[in-house]
Order: C-alpha cells, then structure tokens, then sequence
C-alpha cells in the first residue's frame, strides 16, 4: 500500500464496557490515495464511526487502539498530541454528522472560521475574516459576509452542514473525512450537500472518506467501497466493480434494502432480518451468518478471510460469494 | 436585545408587588401590637386606643397595607419608633459594609472556584479531581460560625496579623478597612467556592462530551483554547445563576458573620430590630432586601442573554 496519503494497517480498536471488552473495529486494513475517494458502508454500530476516530486519533480515552495509522508516511498513533494538533484541522479534516451539535452553539459562525485559519495557517485577521468569506460563498451559502457575526442557531440544518464544511475545507486539507455528512438533513438537502462535497473534492484535489449506511450516497460519488459489518472490512472493491458484481451477501442485502422508487406501492421494503451480533461477544464464524440467506457449513465455524478474488483490487470476505450474474 | 429588557423589566413588576405584599402580610401577622410595643407595660388601654388610631392601626389590613405602598412609592419608608432613623437612612448607613463583603467574599469563591473547576473538569478522575471534589464536599459542611472561629483563633490570636472584630469604613482608611474585612470574607468566600466548584466542574464535563467539542479537538485548537473559550462559555451559564443567588442572598447581610466580627451591616440591623420589635425598621429593610434580591436576578437574566445568544434571540 506504499504511495497511499492514508493507509489504516490492521487496525483493531478496543473498548472497555460494564458487560466486557467490545470490539469496535477488527482488523481493518484501508487505503486512500491521494485526490481519491474512498466510501465506508456499513450500519449503525459496524464500527464505521471508530474507525474514523482511530485516524484522526480522537478515540474515546478508554479506547485502546493497535495497527498503524500511516498518514503521508508518518504513523499517526506515534505521534506526540502537538504534532497532532498541527496536522489536524491543517491536512486532516472532518465534518461530523450531526451540524446541529458539532458546532458550538456560543461562538459566531466568524469565530468558528477564523480560529481554525489562525491556527494553522499565518494569516493576520483581516485576511483570515476575507478567507471566511470566501469559504463561506464556496460552499454555497448566501449574504457570506452577514453570516460572521451570526450563530449556529440562526442558521438552518443544511446551512450550519455547509459552514461545517467550510471549515473543514478552510487550511486546504490533504484529507477529509466525512462521517456521515447527510444523515441528520432533510432528503431535499443530501444531495445537495454530497454534490458539494464532490465538487470541492475535485477542485481541491484532496482525498475523501465517506462513510455513510447508504449504499446510494457512495454509488457515483467513490473511487472505492469498502463495506463493512460488526467491525470487520467484508467487501472492498473500486466502485464501478462493486456495482456491477457484488460478491458478499451482505452487501447485496444492503443494497436491496434502499428503498426504491419503482416497486409497487404497500411492498414491504427487503430489510435483513435479525441484528448484528453483539460486539462483547465475537462469534466463531463468521459475523453475518447468522442473518445470511446462503450460511452454510463453515460459514458458523470459521472466520472467512478478506482475499482478493478474480481481480487483484475487488476484495472480500465469504466461502459462499454470490456468483458471476447472480444477485440483486 | 431593546424589547427582551423591556420585557424583563415588566415582569419585575408582579413580582416586586407581591414581594410587598408578603412582607405586610408577615410582619403584621407576628404576635403583639406595635402599640403596646411602643408604649411598654404601663400602657392603659385608652392610651393603646390612642396610639392605635393615630397610627392607623385600627384599619382594615388592606388599608394600612395601601397607605404602606402609597408612602413607599413616594420615598418613605417609615421611621423607628425607638431611634427616629428612617429606614432608608438605617439601610443607607449599613449597605456599604454589606455590599463590601458580599463583593469580597464573592471575588474569593469565584477566585477558588472556577480555577479548580476548570484544572479538575481537564482531569476528571484523576487523583486530584477526587481530591478537589472531596475536600468541596468537606468545606460544604463546615458551617460559617466554625470557619470563622477557626480563622479568628490562626489570624487574629495566633499569628496576630489581622484583628478580630471592628469596622471602619472604607472612605476613612481603605488599609484598616480591608484588615477588618479580610477575615469575614474569607470565611464567607470560604463558604461559597465548594458550590462554584461543584457547579461549575460538572457543567464543564458534560461540556467536554460535546461534538463541538470534538470538533474543536479535530481543528487542531490549542488545549487551553478548547477548554477555555469553547467549554467554559456554554458552561458558565449556571455560574452565573449561583453567583447571582449568593449575591442576592448576602444583600439581606451575612447574619452570623456579622455578628461574629462585629460588622454594622444589614444582617445586623435586621436581628436588632427583630429583637426590639422594631416593626417599621424589619418590614422596611426586609422589602428592600427583597426588592434587591428582585434585581439581582434580572441581573442575572440579563446576563444570561449575554453569554448564550440562543436566550438572546428568544430560541431558549
């Protein structure tokens, strides 16, 4: 994975609970180049949202995280907390996904901005409150110079996601992360939010992570996917390739519960039975068997490897892949 | 901003007339008549009689209670029968010795407190979190009357650097006034700091749980500029709420401490006239306390407004 802006090396985050160690992330090996796109899918508590902590390095305390994080060819989880500091907000950027909590309710809209530029990048007030203007009319949000003295309050779901976003685009970052930006707005909003994300992917030339639980937030937007289940990578492929040929059951079944707009009315939506299993108590096999249509044999025995299989880039982890032409 | 004062400034009014209210109302419930209070155990009842109608006593309740508010709104407040001092010239003689310890004693349990709520919100479960918080919890049971003879027994009698008792105003000599008032508001800045501390300390903590929190961590902030521009704003709010009820509460005096250093302050003045059956002076004084205790919170109110702009632009 050399020559990668951020590669995650079996990662394995741990979280103590009252009801034992829980095994938030298991295993996890990801890459991102530079300017390339990477989607994280999974449901809620797949450990999609730990994983983007373990990056930038902003676990829970009790957490206890093994691997590698390298980011430009230093290992993150070696790095002295200062050197963190400059690197995040600076190169490594999140938006997170609730824009109604994430920005603080007491401090201007202005504030927000110009702290993070003063911090990292040496500009004297003036500029910085010039460059918060232009960031702010980049990512689409009207009358930017007003905005300044405003707070969060004043401003709808979609707009604060919008200034969160400015935010995160405002030092030039080399990465950002965005952890489910749309989730918590209105449908009419997502796709407004996610296309701008993919613009301002492009005319930056940085690389992103999106992680979403929506297959259909990734599908023209990613340059890879990799879907993951009760903390493990289970497929990872370049989209197109994923798209055409889904190989992992639980993929296909994530993909067949989106809703679709073409099935006749009162059809009940396909969801996957059951829930994910519980993360203080890792099961032999492997995780999805339990709710997989095609478990068989080993399937509850032994834990299937991620491994490439016809092509060298379209991973995944199943003895009983859906085959060639098949599947949803 | 205009029209959220003026608004909080009409809700003072219910407010100060009930206040007014409740004090007539007590003060007239208490046992024995002013009349037999003036004129001591030789009054004949024609006399009694006498005085009564003169003052008006034999009035209904609301009458009286009119009349009260009617010389009240124009400025007077009564008078003593014993010493002739008006109450507004009694209250004007002692409110500086109150104003000046609540000031100090307040400035010292914000000067302890915050500090140590915000060192053990940074390190929330650590030995010196624990160690804080327990000895908060310690000092809130210790009750003023002790610290305060602890303290005078290490200063005054032991060390012998600030004198026990006494009072001299601070126009006077500001020196001999602060050495006098050093050690009642030490015991009550003594008595403050634990709940500043405890309040303060697990605002901060929910505070540090925050997204924005996170956020602000993922910015790639200083430290010292998350905790104390982004946790300490949005959690200075019930900061406020306590140091305006202390406030509020140390404007009718400081009783204890009063009388243990011998200060000439409100709290003292309100026991005298409570043990001279002063009447006039108590009802006069009480509402004024009130009516400060009123203000302090529209104070706190306003104050409210300037640190969360969420109450400012009426979304709270």
């Amino acid at each position: 994975m050399s020559g990668a802006l951020l590669s995650v090396e079996d990662a394995v985050v741990d979280l103590p609970t009252p009801r034992g160690n829980l095994r938030a992330v298991d295993h996890v090996d990801l890459a991102v180049g530079a300017g390339k796109t990477l989607g994280i899918v999974g449901e809620s508590g797949c450990g999609k949202t730990m994983l983007s902590r373990a990056v930038l390095q902003l676990l829970p305390k009790k957490a206890k995280l093994s691997g590698r994080v390298m980011f430009n060819g230093q290992d993150l989880t070696t790095l002295s907390a200062e050197k963190l500091r400059k690197l995040r907000g600076r190169s490594l950027a999140v938006v997170f996904q609730d824009p109604m909590t994430s920005l603080n309710p007491v401090l201007t809209i202005g504030t927000q901005l110009i702290e993070t530029i003063q911090e990292h990048l040496e500009l004297d007030l003036a500029q910085a409150r010039q460059r918060s203007i232009e960031l702010l009319a980049a990512v689409g949000i009207p009358a930017p110079e007003q905005r300044l003295a405003q707070y969060p309050h004043q401003l709808s779901g979609g707009m604060r996601q919008r200034v969160a976003i400015a935010i995160a685009l405002s030092c030039e970052p080399q990465l950002l992360i965005a952890d489910e930006p749309t989730t918590a707005l209105d449908v009419t909003i997502q796709a407004q939010i996610l296309d701008l994300l993919a613009r301002e992917q492009q005319r930056r030339h940085m690389a992103m992570i999106i992680i979403t639980h929506d297959l259909g937030v990734v599908a023209g937007r990613t340059d890879e996917v990799a879907v993951m289940y009760a903390g493990r990578v289970v497929e990872r492929a370049p989209t197109p390739a994923l798209f055409k040929q889904m190989r992992m059951p639980y993929t296909e079944a994530l993909l067949a519960a989106l809703p679709k707009l073409d099935v006749a009315p009162h059809t009940p939506l396909p969801a996957i039975s059951g829930r994910p299993p519980d993360p203080t108590r890792p099961l032999k096999g492997c995780s999805f068997s339990p709710r997989c249509r095609y478990s068989a044999g080993r399937c509850t025995t032994e834990k299937p490897r991620l491994s490439p299989a016809e092509t060298q880039e379209h991973l995944y982890a199943c003895f009983h892949p859906i085959a060639a032409g098949v599947g949803a | 901003m205009l029209f959220f004062v003026a608004r909080r400034l009409l809700y003072l009014v219910p407010v100060l007339i009930a206040v007014s209210v409740l004090t007539f109302v007590i003060a007239s419930l208490l046992p024995g008549d002013l009349a037999y209070v003036i004129l001591g155990d030789q009054a004949t009842p024609e006399n009694v009689a006498a005085l009564r109608h003169d003052m008006g006593l034999d009035q209904p309740i609301w009458l009286r209670y009119l009349g009260w508010l009617w010389h009240i709104l124009q400025g007077d407040f009564g008078r003593s029968f014993r010493t002739g001092q008006t109450v507004l010239q009694a209250v004007s003689e002692r409110i500086p010795v109150s104003f000046e310890l609540m000031i100090l004693a307040e400035l010292i349990g914000l000067a302890i407190g915050v500090p140590l709520a915000i060192a053990c919100a940074a390190k929330a479960g650590s030995a010196f979190d624990r160690l804080m918080t327990g000895s908060a919890f310690g000092m809130l049971s210790v009750p003023t009357f002790l610290s305060a003879i602890l303290l005078i027994y290490l200063f005054a009698v032991e060390l012998r650097l600030l004198p026990a008792t006494g009072y001299v105003p601070f126009t006077e000599d500001p020196v001999a006034n602060l050495r006098f008032m050093v050690l009642p508001a030490l015991t009550l800045g003594l008595a403050e700091w634990p709940g500043i501390m405890r309040v303060l300390r697990s605002d901060m903590i929910a505070a540090l749980q925050e997204d924005y929190i996170a956020l602000a961590k993922a910015k790639g902030l200083k430290p010292s500029r998350i905790l104390f521009v982004h946790a300490l704003k949005p959690s200075s709010l019930t900061l406020v709420t306590i140091t305006g009820i202390n406030i509020g509460r140390l404007i009718g005096g400081a009783v204890i401490v009063e009388t243990i250093f011998a200060l000439p302050g409100i709290g003292r003045l309100l026991v005298g006239a409570i043990l001279t059956r002063d009447l006039i002076i108590l009802q006069g004084v009480v509402l004024l306390v009130a009516a400060g205790f009123v203000i302090m919170n529209f104070i706190v109110d306003m104050l409210y407004a300037v640190l969360d702009p969420r109450i400012r632009h009426g979304h709270a």
